[in-house]
């Protein structure tokens, strides 16, 4: 067979993310109709360019969700005789197979690899951005609220790391040997522990009147709650799906730790401004306690920039990731992940740019995706 | 103004050493030292041979001890012998240093007046479509990493397919002598990224200034828009976007490791991931201390230079 020349290769791949499209056109119908009921969301299908940044955004979310209709081949599948094939060559012997993008040095599909890449970075991207998020608000709120002694040594902390330059940090921290210590543990232990702190907090400041209430918002935060965290932390449960590979923990938590410092000072910064409000004081007034003022006065009224700072965040987790995957310290030696594929790719680049070249592209448009969505949601949070 | 620049540089020692020590702690860890063994030896040592050879070397003392030891020589300028290169530390960092500084200077050079020129030229008239159209360019560099603005510009540039051929894909010629074709695409690969973000703290920064006060006496004094901008915008603008070039540094340095892997340059980034691949446990110290002073120094010169720019602030 003639391989498919560009506009072919373009019809194709159009027709392979169908499923995608659908979803877009879908949830874009429904947030466009019922904008008004949205709030802030809603809000956002008035601006062009926080449209394009949330099209961007759910285009690889859909992906990774249909990645199994949308790819055409296994991301691990190699097939004889398609070592570095060009785009658009079809399998030998066959008249519907074809590599849309080519193949890679190891004769896997470059369009299939890219797809499922879109897995490995969705899935995990946000779990660590919210992660650093709740350690960031625990630490953070309190740090601003009170002051003192405790914000001194929070913020000395916080300072520390973040001048440890990032690349340094991930050398050390995800290696192989690093997998052998107790540190990658003793890390998660701590790090993770804080998205059930902030809910039990959360719950607890809002109902500990109500005993009746309490138990059952705490019953429903610590099983689940507690469940995961042995699992990610420790591997301690046996049964279930939350366990990750040393390695994953290790890029985990790194990632993580990385990025909470830099939202305990965003979150430091914006309590100290909240804090002097009216609606502050007549809580205090009210003889509201401490952790009340911060998780039910503050949080909800500094939730504008956290939102777009999340949106920034997750632009950079991704970027990280793919740097990660860039140095060879990804997830996996075989994983589709895009700064593997690009770093794999980049060795023959002179004369086969196309392995390269697609991760690459769909890296851009996820996180510039993420930050003008970012823009178009601070955009509109100022116009209240 | 003396007494904040002592407390800073309190804080900045104080900094270093805790830094320093959790690199010292990390890069001495059991299962690296075992690999130090191992690879001074033989791969086949036995846990015993290991945990002999350990013991010979002092390795086995308290960490605190052997790190007061490893700060005492780096005070007396011993910063101990590479197990990689068989030479002492700190000539090699000192001669990879220079190499990156040069990259650097030249990506400062490339990137800081373009990302002013692009903030100011998209903030000076907020709302228009030059801002729109420059912000938009600028939001999309921060969203292409080294690694991937490398690749496509190698491509484009550097490569038989599209045939422009106007650069070399790799910079190991530079370490002799830098020319525009082994050194153009390495500086424009680092610059991007770090542009959109100084360009967009230079827009809202001049964005603010423009609905300022004194701006529209200006203007209603009669001043043409090309003088208020250079004459009486500008100086004020700009105080924001020199915090935000020096706190870039810590960033140039992952660029750094990431540009010099990816164009074969041979310089500081190159060392700093020799050393971490090959267990090189001296030579990443160096590194990693180097690494944390610079970003140290820098966070440094932005607060004073914050301070001295700006007299609204300056200490009470």
């Amino acid at each position: 067979m003639e391989p498919l020349g560009w506009p072919a290769i373009f019809t194709q791949m159009f027709l392979q993310f169908t499923p995608v499209w659908l979803g877009l056109i879908l949830i874009f119908f429904l947030s466009i109709r019922f904008k008004r009921n949205l709030s802030l969301y809603g809000k956002l299908m008035d601006s062009p360019i926080g449209m394009v940044g949330l099209g961007l955004v759910l285009f690889w979310i859909l992906t990774a969700l249909f990645a199994e209709q949308v790819a055409l081949f296994d991301p691990l599948e190699q097939v004889s005789g398609m070592k570095n094939a060009k785009p658009g060559e079809f399998l030998a012997g066959s008249e519907t197979q074809v590599y849309l993008l080519g193949g890679d040095n190891l004769a896997r599909d470059v369009f299939s690899r890219m797809v499922y890449g879109s897995q490995t970075v969705l899935a995990i991207a946000p779990v660590a951005t919210i992660f650093a998020f709740m350690a960031g608000i625990t630490l953070g709120l309190p740090a601003g609220y009170y002051g003192g002694r405790m914000d001194t040594v929070l913020s000395f902390l916080a300072n520390l790391v973040l001048a440890f330059p990032v690349i340094l940090l991930f050398y050390l921290l995800v290696t192989p040997e690093m997998q052998d210590t107790p540190i990658p543990m003793t890390l998660a232990g701590v790090l993770f522990i804080f998205p059930v702190l902030f809910l039990v907090m959360l719950f607890y400041s809002r109902f500990k009147a109500r005993p009746d209430v309490l138990w059952i918002y705490l019953a429903a935060v610590l099983v689940p709650g507690l469940y995961i965290y042995f699992g990610l932390a420790f591997g301690l449960v046996p049964l279930g799906p939350v366990e990750l590979t040393p390695n994953l923990l290790n890029i985990f938590v790194s990632v993580v730790f990385v990025n909470s410092p830099t939202v305990f000072r965003i979150v430091r910064g914006l309590a100290l401004d909240i804090k002097t409000r009216d609606y502050v004081a007549a809580a205090q007034t009210r003889g509201e306690g401490p952790w009340y003022i911060m998780l039910w006065e503050i949080l909800p009224n500094v939730r504008g920039p956290l939102i777009v700072d999340f949106c920034l965040r997750l632009g950079y987790t991704t970027i990280l990731l793919g740097t990660l995957g860039f140095f060879g310290l990804g997830v996996s030696p075989e994983s589709s992940d895009w700064g593997m594929t690009i770093n794999d790719g980049r060795r023959l680049l002179s004369i086969h740019p196309h392995p390269a070249l697609p991760p690459a592209l769909a890296l851009i448009s996820l996180v510039l995706g993420l930050n003008l969505l970012a823009d178009g949601l601070r955009e509109q949070s100022m116009k209240d | 103004m003396p007494q904040f620049v002592l407390k800073r540089l309190g804080v900045m020692a104080l900094t270093a050493l805790v830094l320093t020590f959790v690199v010292f702690f990390l890069t001495n860890l059991g299962p690296n030292l075992e690999k130090l063994a191992k690879e001074q030896n033989n791969m086949r040592m036995t846990d015993e041979q290991v945990a002999s050879w350990l013991e010979e070397e002092g390795y086995n003392r308290p960490l605190v001890v052997r790190y007061g030891e490893w700060l005492a020589g780096v005070f007396t300028g011993n910063l101990g012998e590479s197990s990689r290169f068989g030479a002492p530390v700190a000539s090699i960092v000192g001669e990879r240093l220079w190499l990156t500084a040069k990259l650097m200077f030249w990506v400062m050079v490339v990137m800081v007046p373009s990302a002013l020129l692009l903030g100011v030229l998209a903030g000076m008239r907020e709302g228009t479509f030059t801002d729109r159209s420059l912000s938009t360019l600028a939001i999309t560099t921060t969203a292409t990493p080294e690694y991937v603005s490398g690749v496509i510009f190698s491509v484009i540039f550097a490569s038989s397919i599209v045939g422009l051929r106007w650069m070399k894909a790799s910079a190991t010629s530079a370490t002799d002598g830098i020319t525009f074709e082994n050194f153009a695409l390495p500086v424009m690969t680092m610059a991007i990224y770090g542009m959109g973000y100084i360009a967009r703290m230079t827009r809202a920064s001049m964005a603010e200034v423009m609905t300022a006060q004194y701006i529209r006496t200006a203007r209603l004094k009669g001043v043409s828009f090309p003088q208020i901008v250079v004459r009486h915008a500008l100086r004020n603008a700009l105080i924001a976007p020199f915090t935000v070039i020096m706190l870039q540094f810590p960033w140039l340095l992952t660029g750094v490791v990431i540009v010099e892997t990816l164009f074969n340059y041979k310089g500081f980034g190159w060392l700093l991931v020799e050393a971490a691949a090959n267990n090189d446990i001296q030579l990443l110290l160096s590194c990693s201390v180097v690494a944390v002073l610079v970003v140290l120094v820098t966070q440094l010169i932005s607060d004073i230079g914050y301070v001295y720019l700006n007299p609204r602030i300056r200490v009470q």
